[in-house]
Parts: structure tokens; C-alpha cells; sequence
């Protein structure tokens, strides 16, 4: 059975690398239809953060808590439930499009029919038979987008999903996003784009230093919110 | 998703990135071709080789190109940070390693499959008096040395300097393997074919591949979650 859950929990998660603490007694709830904008200035712990919330980055003390099952138990069916989209995009750039989708769509044993459906949302289906190593940077990133969401998955962690998207494809994502939360997922994103931010996510957790320094609904001054919680870093 | 579905996409997914690019095939291939020319001139003078050296010769270009070919599998599931990809996805983490140690084995056969009629030509061996057990060999011999090369490949990813530490841990755990392999394939193209030696070999490369087959498989997912 596939663990499903409407709340996603840290409980104090700290998490060292050798003697260097990138997350220090973290704790926050995300839950079903939160648009969490995970914020702060570079090396605050950010891509950690979703590093451990996608179960790839185990904390060094504290837990992690998905409704009533932790990252442990049952590990494997639990990454079913969550998809991400990191800096990096995940995508083999001899394979075409469609080889990409179809791939990672097999290792989640989704149905086939799902490849084309993701490559039209895209706007990629008339190259879904090329080589992704001949796309630009905005058609990888939309690509690397619709390969998260695949799974249909109930936490979507997005480590800055509008980079290199033109106007057209920063809006459909942001209300692809929108969609999926108001669908019951928790969508968590991590960005230093404020503009962008500002108007689709609906809360705010700043880290800075490891540390979550502020955690409060979205406003529409986020910019200035963001200086003062952050003191100006 | 059940293990050996993983093990077969993943295989499947690294035979289509390999067909498109034949990278890591040509180097292996070209690598090891280059080894046995160049150690021919070497020993072979007026067409008579020093006994022996056909064996030795033969895992020296197995053992070299295979360390060649794992960092370089390993190097495509590095760009893009794909492994991570292949982490998360809900499958067991065993079957990711079984599906990449699958593809490096199917690489060195066909690398084998070049290297012993090139060797039995230039050498004047006489590989394949005794052929199956010859196969079996190189069979149990290949899944050994892959098996720890694979998971060293692996552990050593994300390290700056994996290309200096694949070696340097990766000949002193697989020694057993190469000698057993040489051992093993000398007593088999010697003047009077020695096969109860050759079957013994064969079977100490097994015992060792079912161990570190087993230790591979249980480590692997402790090993890359960080």
C-alpha cells in the first residue's frame, strides 16, 4: 500500500556535514494546500532542507514526520508520495523527452499514457522525440518539472523551479503549482526570487544559518518582510 | 516496483544512453585492444610468446579497462545529479545496483568477447581448447570484479577525487579475482591443459563473487544515503 498523508512534520532536524552544521533544530508543519516559500540567503540551509524533506539527506538528530509514517518506514513507497525538482534537473541528456518521462514513469510503475499528457503540459510534444541535450534551459527546466510532478505526488518540493523560464512558462508553472495544492498536495519552494514569489506561495518560512528565523503567512510587501526577518542579509 | 523490473530499466535505460553515444564502449574496447597490441610486441618474438603471458595479459587488459569503464558509467549518473533521481524514486535502492552492475558485465563480455580471439591470434594461445571452462572463467571473474568495482564506483561519486581512489581501493580487494583469473585461464592454454586446476579456480571465483555479490547488495543503500 502506498502511504498517503496530509501533513508533513520537522521536529528539531538538525543535520551536520563533518563539522559543519547546515541545519540546527529545525522545526515547522506544512500541510495539504500550503504554497510554503522556503526563503533565505544563499548557503542558509535551503536546498538541505529539501534534500531532507525528499528523504535524501538523513538528519543527524531530529525527525521527520509524513502524516503518521517517518522517512523510515516504509522508505520506499513513501518516495512515491513525493516529488522533487532540484538545481539540478534530474535528466539524461542523451535521452530524448519522451525516453526521459518514459524511464522515470516506468521506475514509479506509472501507466504509460501519463508520458504524453506530461509532455503536452510542458508545451514539448513536438520535441518530444529530441534529444534533451539539444533543448535550451527553459525547455529542461519545464521538462524537469512535469518529470516531479509525474507521480502525482502529495509533497512537491521545488528548489527554484522558474529558473530559465520565459513569462509564458513562469505563469503556467505558478498556476500548475497553485493547482496541485488547491488538489491537496503541500508544496514547499525554494527561491531567492521575491517577485516571483510573492502572490503564489502562501506562507513564508525564512531560514538563515541553518536556523528557521521566521515562519508567518505570505504578505504582499514579501520584499520588505524578507529584509527585516532577515536583517538585511 | 519489484527489484529485478528496477534492475531491468535501469539496465535498459544505460544500454539506450550507450547505444546513442557508444562512449563508454569504444574506450573500453580501444583500451583494452591497445594493451594486448602493445604487450605483443613486447613478448611475442618470432611468434612465440612466454608461456603464460597470454593469461596474465589477458585480466591486466580486464582488470584496466574495467576500471575505465566504471568511472565513466558512473559519470553520467553524476551530470545532472541523476542518481539522486534514481534514489528517490520508489524502488528498491539493491535493484539500481544490480541494474548497473548488469550493464558493466555486459560491457566486459563484449570486450571479451574481442580480447580472446585477438589474444589466441597474436599469442599463439590455445584458448579455446577447453572453451567452457574458459567461459566460465571470464564469467565468474567479470561478475567479481564488477561487483566491487560497481559499488566502489558508486560510493566514490560524489568525491573529488574518485578517479585516483577507484584504483587505489579498488585492486587491493579485487587481487583474489585477478589471480584466480590468471591462474585459473593459465592452466587452461598451457602445453597439457590442466583441468581440474582451472575448475578449482573457477570455483574460489565464485565463492568470492557470492560474497561480495551479497555484501554489495546489502551495503548499497546504506552506503548512498547521505
Amino acid at each position: 500500500m502506498i502511504p498517503d498523508f496530509d501533513s508533513v512534520r520537522l521536529i528539531d532536524v538538525s543535520r551536520n556535514f563533518g563539522r559543519r552544521r547546515a541545519l540546527a533544530r529545525v522545526s515547522f508543519t506544512a500541510q495539504a494546500g500550503d504554497i510554503i516559500g522556503l526563503l533565505g540567503p544563499n548557503g542558509a540551509g535551503k536546498s538541505t532542507l529539501i534534500s531532507v524533506l525528499a528523504t535524501l539527506v538523513a538528519p543527524t538528530s531530529g525527525e521527520v514526520r509524513y502524516g503518521e509514517f517517518s522517512a523510515r518506514t516504509p522508505a520506499a513507497a513513501l518516495r512515491a508520495r513525493i516529488g522533487l525538482l532540484a538545481h539540478e534537473l534530474f535528466l539524461y541528456p542523451e535521452l530524448t523527452a519522451r525516453q526521459n518521462l518514459g524511464f522515470f514513469s516506468n521506475l514509479y510503475g506509472l501507466p504509460p499514457a501519463g508520458v504524453d499528457a506530461a509532455l503536452a503540459r510542458a508545451n514539448l510534444l513536438d520535441r518530444a522525440d529530441d534529444d534533451v541535450s539539444s533543448f535550451s534551459r527553459g525547455m529542461r527546466q519545464r521538462l524537469a518539472f512535469e518529470r516531479a510532478l509525474l507521480p502525482s505526488p502529495r509533497l512537491v518540493l521545488m528548489d527554484e523551479p522558474f529558473t530559465g523560464l520565459d513569462d509564458r512558462a513562469i505563469g503556467t508553472v505558478a498556476a500548475r503549482l497553485r493547482e496541485i495544492a488547491a488538489a491537496g498536495s503541500i508544496v514547499i519552494v525554494a527561491t531567492h526570487d521575491l517577485d516571483l514569489a510573492e502572490g503564489l506561495v502562501t506562507r513564508v518560512v525564512l531560514v538563515r544559518e541553518g536556523r528557521i528565523v521566521g515562519d508567518e503567512p505570505a504578505t504582499t510587501n514579501l520584499r520588505a518582510r524578507y529584509r527585516s526577518m532577515a536583517g538585511g542579509a | 516496483m519489484s527489484f529485478w523490473r528496477t534492475a531491468w530499466l535501469v539496465l535498459q535505460k544505460d544500454f539506450a544512453i550507450e547505444v546513442k553515444s557508444r562512449e563508454v564502449l569504444y574506450t573500453t574496447v580501444f583500451f583494452a585492444v591497445s594493451c594486448v597490441l602493445i604487450f605483443s610486441f613486447a613478448f611475442v618474438k618470432e611468434g612465440v610468446a612466454p608461456e603464460g603471458a597470454a593469461a596474465g595479459i589477458l585480466w591486466v587488459a580486464i582488470a584496466f579497462a574495467g576500471t575505465l569503464a566504471l568511472g565513466r558509467t558512473f559519470e553520467r549518473e553524476r551530470y545532472n545529479d541523476t542518481l539522486r533521481a534514481l534514489l528517490l524514486a520508489p524502488a528498491p535502492r539493491a535493484a539500481l545496483y544490480l541494474g548497473k552492475l548488469l550493464g558493466m558485465i555486459a560491457l566486459l563480455v563484449v570486450t571479451e568477447a574481442l580480447l580472446v580471439p585477438l589474444l589466441a591470434f597474436l599469442f599463439q594461445a590455445e584458448l579455446f581448447n577447453r572453451f567452457w571452462l574458459l567461459v566460465a572463467l571470464l564469467a565468474a571473474g567479470t561478475i567479481g570484479f564488477s561487483a566491487v568495482g560497481t559499488l566502489f564506483a558508486a560510493m566514490l561519486m560524489r568525491v573529488r577525487s574518485r578517479d585516483v581512489l577507484l584504483p587505489i581501493l579498488l585492486y587491493p580487494i579485487t587481487v583474489p579475482v585477478i589471480i584466480a583469473g590468471v591462474r585459473g585461464t593459465a592452466a587452461l592454454i598451457g602445453p597439457q591443459p590442466d583441468e581440474p586446476v582451472a575448475t578449482m579456480w573457477v570455483g574460489i571465483l565464485m565463492a568470492f563473487d557470492v560474497v561480495f555479490v551479497t555484501l554489495s547488495l546489502w551495503t548499497f543503500e546504506p552506503l548512498m544515503t547521505d
